[in-house]
């Protein structure tokens, strides 16, 4: 496959940046889109130019690091999939492929696609823990009994990776799908009952600190979150703030 | 008297506008929440609004000769509790509704500082430009007021004319029979007003935490209300603009 890759090339985090055009050539329809972006790094190694600077680690769709913002959608066209997860095969010779980083005020860019997304670290930090026992009288999970469809709700909402492609769908880059599941994954369960009227109030102020956007309920952060997360989250989040707040 | 009235009205006015900028630089305000559920709660109180004046006006194409219509005109135009107590709340609903959302446009603009080359998401229109159909209906009511409210101010306290309880339909007729423009505009924006809706409805429900179990359901409502607002308002536009 020959393809023309439009690329945003930033310096560094103040400095302007800008789409650089690439040809490549020779893809294997079988490789990732991380391994062609792996190749035409080493084509502008070889012809002496700065390779392009993306973030990736398990590449096997659980770890959270990739990103890139593809043809205008966070991971790329397919639903439910991770960027290191997409393939060639999905591409056509000929095409024109738009690359960007994942955009919003609280993810600067710190290299070309690379952002940081250390304000989801922080919000985590706020609220997104259960308080055990770790002095030598641990209590084994297990012996906590769980309702199932509490159990199955809990699963689903942990099933968040904290990648960010909520924030880079959507309109308002609004981080609230990503707080909503870590809210709902302790909020179903008995262990994260000890902390849930401080959790939630505390992880969506430091939401608002970082600079997030407010959701608009457009949806858009499902059908792009490759863990395909639900927007019931924030109808759980919204619904355990409102609770937390009257009971201040 | 009229005078006193006028006073009064402007007074109402005065206090509507201090507490929206009351309620919006309150500290609490700061949560992005709160600013969701209190633009959903001045939302769903707007919907209660538009389906009470979507059934007055629906009795203006009852063939009495616009008499139920009058009796009702005139009671919500002279009644105290209609005129000092429920109008206020309503342009505070209105007004805070309006503020309440260029405000939210601006800081979700802000969260993005530096926009894509090339952004391509999938969420429906309706849903992404909601500030495109809340400028249409703000617009709208511009007009909506310069038709019908302007000229009652002007009936009621600058002219000082005593309550003729049978003007109402005659208005009403005037404004809509033969008057093309007027009644595309409507038509247009009463199109618009049933979009934003739509998102509105069934996004407030969200907003205020409604079990998801019942999303469907409410989802299904927001389709009915909205088509029940659009088109009944445009089929009494359309009904005016034919039928004298």
């Amino acid at each position: 496959m020959d393809l023309t890759l439009k690329i945003w090339r930033q310096k560094k985090e103040y400095e302007k940046g800008a789409m650089h055009a690439y040809q490549i050539k020779n893809i294997e329809p079988d490789m990732s889109f991380l391994e062609m972006l792996d190749v035409l790094n080493q084509k502008l190694i070889n012809d002496g130019v700065e390779p392009v600077a993306f973030d990736h680690d398990c590449r096997e769709g659980i770890c959270g690091a990739c990103s890139l913002v593809i043809n205008g959608a966070p991971h790329g066209p397919d639903s439910g999939t991770t960027t290191c997860q997409l393939h060639m095969r999905r591409f056509n010779t000929g095409d024109t492929i738009y690359i960007e980083p994942f955009r919003g005020s609280a993810f600067p860019v710190i290299k070309d696609l690379v952002v940081d997304r250390s304000a989801f670290d922080r919000i985590q930090q706020a609220g997104g823990y259960v308080s055990i026992n770790t002095s030598g009288n641990t209590v084994d999970a297990n012996a906590t009994p769980i309702p199932k469809p509490d159990a199955d709700e809990a699963f689903n909402s942990a099933a968040c990776i904290g990648c960010g492609a909520c924030v880079a769908a959507c309109k308002n880059s609004s981080a609230m799908l990503f707080v909503g599941a870590k809210v709902s994954q302790y909020a179903n369960l008995p262990q994260g009952k000890v902390e849930s009227k401080d959790r939630v109030i505390n992880m969506v102020k430091q939401m608002d600190k970082e600079g997030f956007g407010s959701c608009t309920n457009t949806g858009a952060c499902e059908a792009h979150c490759p863990k395909e997360i639900s927007t019931d989250n924030i109808l759980t989040l919204n619904r355990e703030y409102i609770k937390s707040k009257l009971n201040q | 008297m009229f005078f006193i009235n006028l006073i009064v009205q402007l007074f109402i006015q005065f206090v509507d506008l201090y507490y929206i900028v009351i309620f919006l630089t309150n500290a609490k305000m700061k949560s992005s929440i709160i600013k969701k559920i209190s633009m959903a709660l001045s939302g769903l109180f707007l919907v209660i609004f538009l389906a009470q004046h979507l059934a007055i006006n629906l009795t203006s194409i009852i063939p009495d000769g616009g008499k139920t219509f009058n009796t009702i005109s005139h009671f919500m135009g002279y009644n105290p509790v209609v005129q000092f107590i429920l109008q206020p709340i309503l342009i505070f609903g209105v007004c805070f509704h309006f503020i309440m959302g260029f405000v939210l446009e601006y800081q979700n603009n802000q969260a993005r500082n530096e926009k894509y080359i090339y952004h391509k998401t999938r969420s429906s229109w309706i849903s992404k430009n909601m500030i495109i159909t809340g400028l249409v209906i703000l617009a709208f009511l511009g007009l909506h007021f310069y038709d019908f409210w302007v000229p009652e101010i002007e009936y009621k306290y600058i002219s000082q004319e005593s309550p003729d309880p049978l003007k109402y339909f005659h208005e009403l007729k005037e404004k809509f029979y033969g008057e093309t423009i007027r009644t595309i505009i409507y038509c247009f924006s009463f199109i618009l007003l049933g979009m934003h809706l739509n998102h509105g409805l069934a996004s407030s429900f969200q907003s205020i935490g409604v079990s998801s179990y019942r999303k469907k359901i409410l989802k299904l409502a927001a389709n009915i209300y909205s088509l029940i607002i659009s088109i009944g308002f445009i089929s009494i536009a359309i009904f005016h603009y034919f039928i004298h």
